[in-house]
Order: C-alpha cells, then structure tokens, then sequence
C-alpha cells in the first residue's frame, strides 16, 4: 500500500478482562506523519488499544511491531523509550508545580544527578514551545493555565520525550472554539515533522477535518479501515453502530401513568463561570423510559445528581409525584428517586463488603426494629433480590468485587430496587459491561417500566438510547437541545442534536 | 484456653487456600494463643489467679480505648486524642471529688459519685464531639484535627492543677462522692468492675457493630465515602457518632485510673492512643477503613497486655519490651497484607470455577 509509512501495527490484537473481551483479534495500522483518527462508541475498546499501544496495558493475544519488529510494552516507560506520547482526555498535570516542573517530571535535567538543573529544563521547554508556537512560560502555574494551554503542555510534556508517536484521548472535549483551531494548527505542524498522530474524538465532523486514516471500533472488533477520503459521516455512523440493531422491545403496549417525576429550570453553575447544567425541564411519567443522550461533558450526570440532591448549589426545583423535593440524599431516596451512578467502583458499591451488604445498604431500615438488624430478613431479602436479578454469585456472601461487572451492576440495580423507587435514575447502565451483560440489564429495565416505574437513563450509546427509549431528550453544554419521541427519532437527529455549540454539525446527512 | 493448635499447613499452593486462609484470619488468636502458652512457662507466678486479675484490669484500660479507636479508624479516620481525654478526664473527676464546683461568692456544689462521673462522661464526649465537627464539618482531615485536640486536651489537664497531681481522692461520705474508689478497686463477684464494665461496653460496641444500621453504615463510610453517602447514608451523623463514641470510651479509662490511684495525675494517658491503635491494627483492624471487629481488637489488646506484663515478669528490660512490641505489630501488618492477597485469590478461583 501507498502512502506514509506504518510506524506501528497491531496484527490479532486480543485484551481480555476478567468478565469481558475488550478487544477481538484487532489489525491496526499506524501511519507517521498522518493523523489516525479511532472512532466508536463508549466501550468500544478504542481506549483499551491506545492504553496497549501506550505500555499501560499488555496485549493477551497478538503482536504488535513496530518497523517490522515485535515489540512489546511492559510498562508506560518502555513505551516511552520507544517514542510513544500519549495525552489522557484527564490530564494528568500537578496544578501547583511550574510548566517546566511538569514536563520534566520524573526524568528532571539534573546536574549530578541531584541538583534540577531549572536554567536547562526552562531553556528546554522554550524551545517545545517555540516548536509549538506557543507562548507559554516555563515558570508559570499550571494551575493557572487556561483547559487549552494545559492541553499544550502535556503536548510539550510528550514532544520533550521525544515522542515520534503522540496519542491524544479526546483532546478538544474541554477546549473552547479557538483553542480548537490552535491545536489543530499544532497537530498539522507536528504531521509535517512526521510525528504519527492517533487522534480519538466523538466528533464527527472533526475527526472528517482533522484525520488522515480511519480506524472505527465496535465492540472491540474493527469494523472499518480505510483513508479519510470520501469518508462521510453516515460511513461513520453505519460502522460505529452496525446494520443489525440490537432491539429491547416492552412487553406489551406501552402504558404511561400519571407524572411522576418532574425538573424544572434545574440549573448548576460551573466553578469558574458557565453553568454545567443550564435550566433543564424535563418531565416523567410511571412507566415511561426517558433516555438522555449525549456526550460526554454535557451535563448528564451533573442533572442526575441535581435530583439526587447532590449539589447543594443547583437551583430550580424538582417535583416528585407532584411534591417538591428538598433535603439530603437519605430523604430523597426515601422520597422514592434512586440513582444508579455512572462510576460502579467510586459510587455504586462498597468494595470491603459483601454481596449482601451492599444489596441492603440503602434499605437497612425495613430490617431494623428498634435499632435491631433483623439478619435472617436481610439475607432472605439480599437473597430474593439476586435471583430476581439473576446475579451470578456462588454466595451473596462473597465480597462484591469478586463478581464481574455486569452482576456488580446488578447488585448496584439491586440496592436501588430495595428502596422501592418511583423513579429510577441510571447513569450509563452499560458501562463496562460486555454485550449479553448489557442485554440481561436492558430486560430488566424494560420489566421495571412494565411495572409502572419512570426511569431515566443517561447514555452516550446512539443504538442504545434509540432502541430503549420512549422518549429522548438530547443535552449539550449542560442544556436539553432536543426532545423527541421514540417514532420520530434517528441516529442523525439525535447525534446532530447532542454536538456542543462549538462545533455543531452543518448538515449532518 | 483449651483450643488445641490448628496443625500448620504442609501443603503450600493454590489447592490448600482455604486452611492457610482459615489459620492466617484467626492469627491474632494464634498469637494470643502463642504469647499466653510462653509466658505460661517462662514466667513465674503468670497463671495464678490474683496475676490474671491483676493482667486483666491493665488488659482493659487499652481495650477500652481500642473499641473506641477500632470505630473510628473504620471509618477511615483517627483519634489521636485519646490519650489527652483520659489524662483531662482523671483531672476533671479528681477535681470534682476534690474541690466540687466552686460557684463563687462561697457557694460551692459538690456531687456524689454519679453525677462526678456523668460529668466527666460529658467531657470526654464533648471532645468527641469537638473532634467531629472539626473533621465534618471544617473538613480538617482527622488525623491534624485529633492531634490539635491531643494538645488541648492535655494543656487543659495540666493547666487544671498547674502540673500538679490531685492527691487523696477518697471522697467524703457526706456527699456520697466516697464510693468513687469503687470504679477502680471495687469488685463483684471476684472479679474488678472495671472488667464488668469493659465486658458491657464490648458487648455493646460488638452488637452495635454487628446487628444495628449504625454499624453497617460505619462499615460503610469506612469503605467507601462517597458510595455510601450516595446510597442514603448520612456520612457526617455516622462521623459524629464514631469519635463521640471514641471520646465516652477515653472518659471511662480516665475515671477508672484516677478511681484506681485515688490520685489524678495531668500526665496520665500520654502514648495510650497508640497503644489503642496498635490493638485494633493487631486485631485485624485495617487502617484504610471498611474493616474491622471489635471481638478482634480485644484479643490484639490482650496480646499486646499480656507481652508487656509476661515481659516484666520475666524481668526483660522495658527497653526491650517497646522493641519487641514494635515487631509484633508490624508483623501483624505484614501477615494482615498477605492475607487480603490471598484472600483476593481464593474468592477470583470460586468466581472463575463458577464462570466454567
């Protein structure tokens, strides 16, 4: 094949994680001097491979070479050693040491291997950043830069590497129009150095824009390869999602109840001007699946934990079964909301206790009689809930980190049923969870609503939102861009709907 | 003690899993185990009864703090300050039986014994409580907020005197204060009350642990702050409870030492919050929080009680006796981290052999 050449390939590349296959026998192709563009939806693996590429990770199966010889990363320093640079979408900066302290950290300029040589590391970083034609001073705060000049410096903090490879994990999810333009001026001039570019975006039009090659990921398998020219939109679209829908239909006609949950003009503001959640209304009925999609930074799950009572800032107000709701989160659970929080790990579970531990926790109350655990109850209860839920556990007595994702999710489920909500909140059910997983979660949610609850669920899966929804409400920059009914919905309305102001689709197909 | 020693695991591997496992959760017992039947011979006089009684009335000083402290550091925190509680507390009871509470102007109310030692409860639950809402609700991290209590608490007892010890704390039968000695010198049944009282509070703190919400919510702030504040848990209430609890424990050793002595001393109580860290690490205690038994922390402040007294008694310098505790308790730890790493490895095998 013509043009640049492979700096990097990846031949039967296979990730395994204990309860999933975050990759399947993956070719990927990695062209110096060219912008290679991987796109798919969350969870597709497009992270997993960059975090391989990257020494975070090791490959279970596969090769990887590069220059036509086998390679193979163990740790983030060898891959480093190798000319591999990769810039996290969280950037992983120390806010109150200097720009030049940053990019030098952990291989300082010393003189003697003691002393930090500042003079040669500042002349250093004045020279990346001659090279990336910014003006940024060795010495300032990065704390103190602004999102997009922060994202320079972890540029500068791979280019002072050496890195002939540089991997940018959504890069412009946090920048502003113009900051946008810049970096995209510092990628062309890198592409000209011949630096190999692996640039990962749920932007669409940018990724058009911007790339070179494309790779698309689904599921962990690769399902489209080819260069950016005559590459559209729809092409995208088709190959992130697939032909085949996977389809959750209800059991029966739908029938909504009367309003249970409604917001109104729920705003939060963001620390340092903005709001993270602008005047979202959004109402609820019994029965009723409301998908919220967008990307990520839209202010999903910041209007989710609005109505948990989470942010004690959030103005506007929120209506349960026609009651305001106020107070901490005990009372508003109590009130009937229950929240399946994105992050199992950090939010939905408690790793030092067992299955039943956590299945009860938010529900503890119908077990005590006068302060009293009732044990036997709790375990008949903890029991009950993992068969209806069909959790697969050897014993609801074993620690819940022992189970896979897609039963810790089912526990997380679980913890909030005992409540006996009215609504349930669910914050990307699917996270991390393989595909029967996924289908075995979407069941049980359609089986809820058939038993009058509301649920809302944030996701940013187009397919997912599509298929499980009555009812989509699309958000970007923290407002609701669109409300649409099911029948009336397609993956261009709503995608074309969920693109932040600063980049908004023309004509999206 | 008639448990007969579990025979130690020949096989090693992963197929003999669970015996080690079972041997390594019980090693505090082992050790208690190991540490009494060695005293029991090296020492003279160890096992006649009058040094029990004597082992067990020092034994209980600790475990009373290590039931407060085992509380706190499930939750994740700290509570250095005991040890200036207990100090502060004697002071304030060896005042009270004293002087009473002079009011001025030749007014002066005494109290019998217990209003003195509701009083002094109250004290020492109001440092817990300063303590919480340091930590709640200033966000002062534990550890800085109960050290600046440690030095309060102890400036305020030595201020109280002026360094100087309260002496002859007999009380006087006309205000029903001279059963105070009772706490600490009085028995039932033969054995001390401060052993009955230590008997009530553990199986108070084991019950509350184990069969009330508040305890499974103290696991849970232990093991994960923000889970459990997400699921309904009022994280702060739970806080507040746990050094409030850790202080009422501190109270109590303060009463019982100055009851003891019939003398208050300002300098009471110093290093006592590490020896009541060490028991509840020694128990199986885990400092990162979310785990933890008091039934455990009793048995480690029984092993670290009886190391100590069976040293004396064999006439091994105290300087060696702080050596050899220090190894103890870092060979706690050492087996502690072993036995999550297996422990992590046993339950992935049922997981896996259960995915086949």
């Amino acid at each position: 094949m013509s043009g640049p050449p492979i700096g990097l390939s990846i031949r039967g590349g296979t990730k395994v994680y204990p309860g999933t296959r975050a990759l399947k026998a993956v070719d990927f192709d990695l062209r110096m001097g060219a912008v290679n563009v991987l796109v798919g939806e969350n969870g597709a693996g497009k992270s997993t491979l960059m975090k391989v590429i990257a020494g975070v990770e090791e490959l279970t199966e596969g090769r990887m070479e590069m220059e036509g010889r086998p390679v193979r990363f163990r740790s983030t320093g060898e891959a480093e050693r190798h000319g591999i640079g990769i810039v996290f979408q969280e950037l992983n900066l120390f806010p109150d040491m200097t720009v030049a302290d940053n990019i030098f950290i952990a291989h300082e300029r010393t003189r003697a291997g003691i002393d930090i040589d500042r003079p040669a590391q500042a002349a250093a970083v004045r020279a990346v950043m001659r090279r990336l034609e910014r003006d940024i001073d060795p010495d300032a705060l990065v704390g103190e830069l602004s999102i997009g000049q922060q994202q320079i410096v972890e540029i500068a903090k791979s280019l002072a590497k050496d890195a002939r490879i540089l991997i940018l994990d959504e890069p412009t999810s946090a920048l502003s129009a113009a900051e946008v333009e810049g970096l995209f001026k510092v990628i062309a001039d890198l592409k000209a150095s011949g630096v190999g570019i692996v640039y990962i975006s749920h932007r669409l039009d940018e990724l058009i824009r911007v790339g070179d090659y494309i790779t698309v990921l689904r599921d962990g398998v690769v399902t489209g390869a080819r260069s950016m020219e005559g590459v559209d939109v729809p092409w995208i679209v088709r190959n992130m999602i697939g032909d085949a829908s996977k389809d959750f239909p209800r059991e029966g006609p739908a029938r909504f109840g009367p309003e249970v949950l409604r917001a109104e003009e729920v705003s939060l503001p963001r620390q340092g001007g903005g709001w993270l959640v602008d005047r979202v209304s959004l109402s609820l009925r019994e029965g009723e699946i409301l998908g919220i999609y967008g990307l990520m930074g839209a202010g999903r799950t910041e209007f989710l934990d609005c109505i948990m009572g989470r942010h004690p800032h959030a103005t506007g107000r929120v209506l349960v079964g026609g009651e305001p709701l106020a107070g901490d989160v005990a009372g508003r659970i109590r009130r009937g909301v229950a929240l399946i929080p994105e992050d199992r790990k950090r939010d939905g579970l408690i790793g030092t206790m067992a299955i039943r531990e956590n299945l009860t926790l938010s529900s503890l109350r119908d077990f005590a009689r006068l302060g009293r655990l009732d044990l036997r109850a709790e375990a008949r209860a903890a029991l009950d809930y993992a068969k209806r839920l069909a959790i697969k556990a050897a014993s609801v007595e074993n620690p819940v980190f022992s189970l896979s994702g897609g039963n810790q999710q089912k526990v997380v489920i679980g913890k909030a049923l005992m409540t006996r909500p009215k609504v349930l909140l669910m914050d990307e059910p699917s996270r991390g969870i393989d595909v029967g997983a996924k289908a075995e979660v979407f069941r049980v949610m359609r089986h809820l609503a058939g038993e009058g609850l509301g649920i809302v669920f944030v996701t940013s899966d187009l397919d997912e939102v599509l298929s499980l929804s009555d009812r989509i409400a699309v958000m970007a920059d923290g407002r609701v861009t669109a409300i649409l009914d099911a029948a009336e919905a397609d993956a261009a309305k709503v995608a074309s709907a969920a693109a932040p102001a600063t980049s908004r689709l023309e004509d999206a197909a | 003690m008639t448990a007969a020693p579990a025979s130690l695991p020949t096989r090693p591997g992963a197929g003999s899993g669970s015996t080690l496992l079972l041997l390594l959760r019980l090693r505090t017992f082992v050790a208690l185990i190991l540490v009494f039947g060695f005293f029991a011979f090296a020492a003279p006089n160890f096992l006649s009864a009058a040094n029990m009684v004597i082992m067990s009335k020092h034994v209980a000083l600790n475990a009373f703090l290590a039931i407060g402290m085992t509380f706190v550091i499930i939750t994740g925190g700290i509570d250095l300050s005991v040890g200036s509680i207990v100090g502060l507390c004697g002071m304030v009871a060896g005042w009270l039986v004293l002087n009473g509470l002079d009011l001025g102007q030749a007014w002066t109310i005494q109290f019998n014994m217990v209003e003195i030692c509701l009083i002094v409860i109250a004290i020492g639950v109001g440092v817990g409580v300063v303590n919480g809402l340091l930590i709640t609700q200033l966000n002062v991290a534990p550890f800085i907020a109960t050290l600046g209590t440690l030095y309060v608490a102890r400036g305020a007892a030595l201020l109280s005197s002026d360094g100087k010890t309260f002496p002859n704390l007999n009380g006087n039968p006309d205000y029903g204060s001279d059963t105070f000695r009772v706490l600490g010198a009085g028995s039932w049944l033969g054995i001390p009350v401060s052993i009955w009282l230590l008997v009530v509070v553990a199986l108070a703190a084991a019950y509350v642990a184990r069969r009330t919400p508040l305890g499974r919510h103290i696991y849970a702030v232990g093991g994960n702050e923000r889970g459990a504040a997400l699921s309904g848990v009022k994280v702060n209430r739970v806080k507040m409870a746990v050094y409030m609890f850790s202080g009422f424990c501190a109270a109590l050793v303060g009463l019982i030492i100055a009851s003891q002595l019939q003398a208050a001393h300002p300098a009471t109580g110093e290093t006592f919050e590490l020896n009541a860290i060490a028991a509840a690490v020694l128990g199986g205690t885990s400092m990162s929080g979310g785990r933890g038994r008091i039934g455990g922390t009793i048995v480690g402040a029984f092993v670290i009680g009886i190391l100590s007294d069976g040293l004396v008694m064999m006439g091994v310098s105290s300087f060696w006796q702080t050596v050899i505790k220090g190894l103890v308790i870092i060979a706690a730890v050492v087996v502690d981290q072993a036995q999550s790493r297996i422990q992590a490895r046993v339950v992935l095998q049922q997981q896996a052999a259960l995915g086949r």
